[in-house]
């Protein structure tokens, strides 16, 4: 059977997945796919009749069974400077970052 | 017998009676961590693995000495004051370096969170330590909880059996099973997302609960596959387990999934036996299933004989004890967990890693970028090893638009199938009204370290007999059951309806109680003995 992910798709989806992979990890990573790949088309073989529903879940979230929405309160976090101290750039209480490359959308 | 091997319960009524102190206790583990444990895992990767690297444990990431001294202090003030110290008091527990505990480091075994501290702690956690236990460390697991066998953890060295130090932990909460079973603690905190409690349970000889999902929040733990993940008790004996579980269930207002049904006492039922029970056998889980490692396809074959002879001298004895054994019972779509798994776990991986980006906390990349998305992605390939890129790159590709309906919701629906494999055959009004399935746990006893790391689809179908709870998100729990001929432990499980938990861990005691003379109960893992 030929390879589902191919070398074209692979690196769409390195793209889309924000890495950057050497070539060694990029071999082996693709290869793992595809061998995945051939144990999730066991899934293509099983009969599934039309009014069989996705289960999100497995424990159904029924009423009785839920927690109650809390009402949406805003409240301030104790120690915001314990929050910002865990960020690996920042000045005056903001975070930093590279430039936000402007992309034309299409 | 040294404080550190009695159990949860033991050591606690001890306490109250004030035959031992608290610091006493905590001493005790901490000499045994010291004595088996080795040296901690680290991003150090250059130091090559001694011999004597190779009869340790090496269970923990972090030792919290210190922070375990000062808990374990207040216990005995509380004690001297007579003031109630909490029902695990003076209990030295360890936690899966995957839940936030404020200021310790928080890692995931992952290079990417290797700086991280959180700024809170995990509600499983925290009622650990309100009920009085003291935790000595973070302990190792797979990168983000992604493996069986604690080999992908980006902190090395990576756990190792203690009944066989050759031989991998399981995983991914391979160093809180490892652990337990070294005796450095008698309590641990894990998490089982396909069986990530009961598969290292099996293999290190200690009983492992996955509870019916919501039982136990998830409000700081770091999510791999949110539908999935649940917190659970690694301990030595049913009863400890039960007692670690009354304590970290229940609802809890910062995650909308923990259950508001209220929790039982499970200890008070914990002694009342099995007669009436029905317990029903699966000849679906006395068949494994693996992919060839030249072609890749998936052949069938019956379980090694020891582990199937495991589970069927366990039911024999429940039955002397007065429970019904249900042969023959269906069910047919255990076979399709692994490769359902593959697609929503992947799917809720790849989205719940998106959030590591090297700007909030964690890594960010020591190369100077001007450009943010290369940032991102430098950041995310120093970050992360193969197994997280393995999973956002397959949750990417099986939740892409064109493939979705081919595999996500097909998956879904799958799911579904699964569910009702057990809503089946523990409906009160059906066939077979059972009270528990009885089954192995695991397809083989503890691999050696390298034999599997690396082939991605076989070490998923370490999981295959534990993955269809979690589908399901019903309770299951795992207990030793004795030793294949080259002295490993075997698991046996059991699988309960809905909040159950109570009916397992009253089969499980009872086993334990019909086994608790026989010899293979007095064996000692390895790096306990001479």
């Amino acid at each position: 059977m030929s390879e589902q992910i191919t070398q074209e798709v692979f690196e769409h989806l390195v793209g889309l997945a924000a890495l950057q992979l050497d070539p060694d990890q990029a071999e082996y990573l693709r290869r793992q796919l595809n061998n995945q790949l051939k144990a999730i088309r066991e899934l293509e073989a099983i009969p599934l009749d039309e009014d069989i529903p996705i289960s999100l879940h497995g424990v159904p979230y029924e009423e009785s069974g839920s927690a109650k929405p809390r009402e949406d309160e805003w409240i301030k976090y104790p120690d915001v400077k314990a929050l910002l101290d865990q960020a690996p750039q920042i000045e005056d209480g903001y975070i930093v970052v590279p430039d936000i490359p402007h992309t034309e959308l299409k | 017998m040294e404080l550190c091997d009695l159990t949860a319960l033991e050591l606690t009524k001890m306490l109250r009676k004030k035959e031992v102190s608290a610091v006493e206790i905590l001493q005790s583990s901490l000499d045994r961590i010291s004595k088996v444990d080795g040296r901690p895992g680290s991003l150090d990767h250059t130091t090559e693995l001694t011999e004597e690297d190779k009869q340790k444990v090496h269970a923990f990431i972090t030792r919290t000495d210190e922070i375990a001294l000062a808990q374990a202090q207040e216990v005995d003030r509380k004690i001297s004051a007579g003031e109630d110290p909490g029902p695990l008091a003076g209990v030295p527990f360890s936690v899966k370096d995957i839940f936030c505990v404020k200021d310790t480091y928080s890692t995931a075994a992952s290079k990417i969170l290797a700086n991280f501290k959180a700024p809170y702690t995990a509600t499983p956690v925290e009622r650990m330590l309100q009920a009085g236990a003291v935790m000595v460390g973070k302990v190792n697991l797979d990168e983000f909880t992604y493996g069986s066998s604690n080999e992908s953890s980006a902190f090395q060295p990576s756990p190792r059996n203690p009944w066989k130090t050759d031989r991998v932990p399981g995983g991914s909460s391979g160093g809180s099973a490892a652990s337990v079973g070294a005796g450095e603690v008698p309590l641990s905190l894990g998490t089982d997302t396909a069986g990530s409690i009961r598969q290292p349970a099996a293999f290190c000889g200690v009983v492992g609960v996955k509870p019916t999902y919501g039982r136990v929040s998830r409000y700081g733990l770091i999510a791999f596959a949110s539908s999935l993940d649940c917190p659970g008790p690694v301990a030595r004996t049913v009863s400890d387990a039960a007692a670690m579980l009354q304590v970290i269930g229940g609802a809890d207002s910062h995650d909308a999934t923990a259950s508001p049904l209220a929790m039982p006492d499970y200890l008070s039922t914990i002694e009342d036996g099995v007669k009436g029970m029905r317990i029903g056998l699966s000849p679906d889980y006395f068949r494994i299933t693996y992919p060839d490692p030249k072609t890749g396809d998936l052949l069938s074959q019956p379980l090694p004989a020891e582990i199937e002879n495991a589970v069927r001298s366990a039911a024999e004895k429940l039955a002397a004890m007065g429970a019904e054994i249900i042969e023959d019972v269906p069910m047919p779509n255990t076979r399709f967990g692994i490769p359902a798994y593959f697609v929503i776990s992947r799917v809720e991986a790849a989205s719940n890693l998106h959030r590591y980006d090297g700007v909030k906390y964690g890594l960010r990349t020591q190369q100077s970028f001007n450009d943010l998305n290369k940032m991102y992605r430098f950041t995310r390939n120093e970050g992360f090893g193969l197994q997280p890129k393995l999973r956002i790159l397959m949750g990417m590709y099986v939740s892409a638009a064109q493939y979705s309906e081919q595999y996500y919701r097909r998956a879904l629906r799958v799911r579904t199938l699964i569910r009702r494999d057990f809503e089946a055959v523990y409906d009160p009004r059906g066939k077979y009204r059972l009270d528990a399935l009885l089954t192995p746990t695991t397809p083989t006893t503890a691999f050696e370290m390298a034999a599997v790391y690396g082939d991605s689809v076989l070490m998923q179908y370490a999981d295959q007999l534990t993955v269809p709870a979690n589908h399901a998100g019903i309770p299951g729990i795992s207990l030793p059951a004795g030793f294949d001929a080259s002295g490993l432990p075997i698991g046996i499980q059991l699988l309960g309806a809905d909040f159950t938990e109570s009916t397992l861990f009253r089969i499980g005691r009872a086993f334990e109680k019909a086994t608790e003379t026989e010899p293979w109960r007095q064996v000692k893992p390895q790096v306990l003995q001479g």
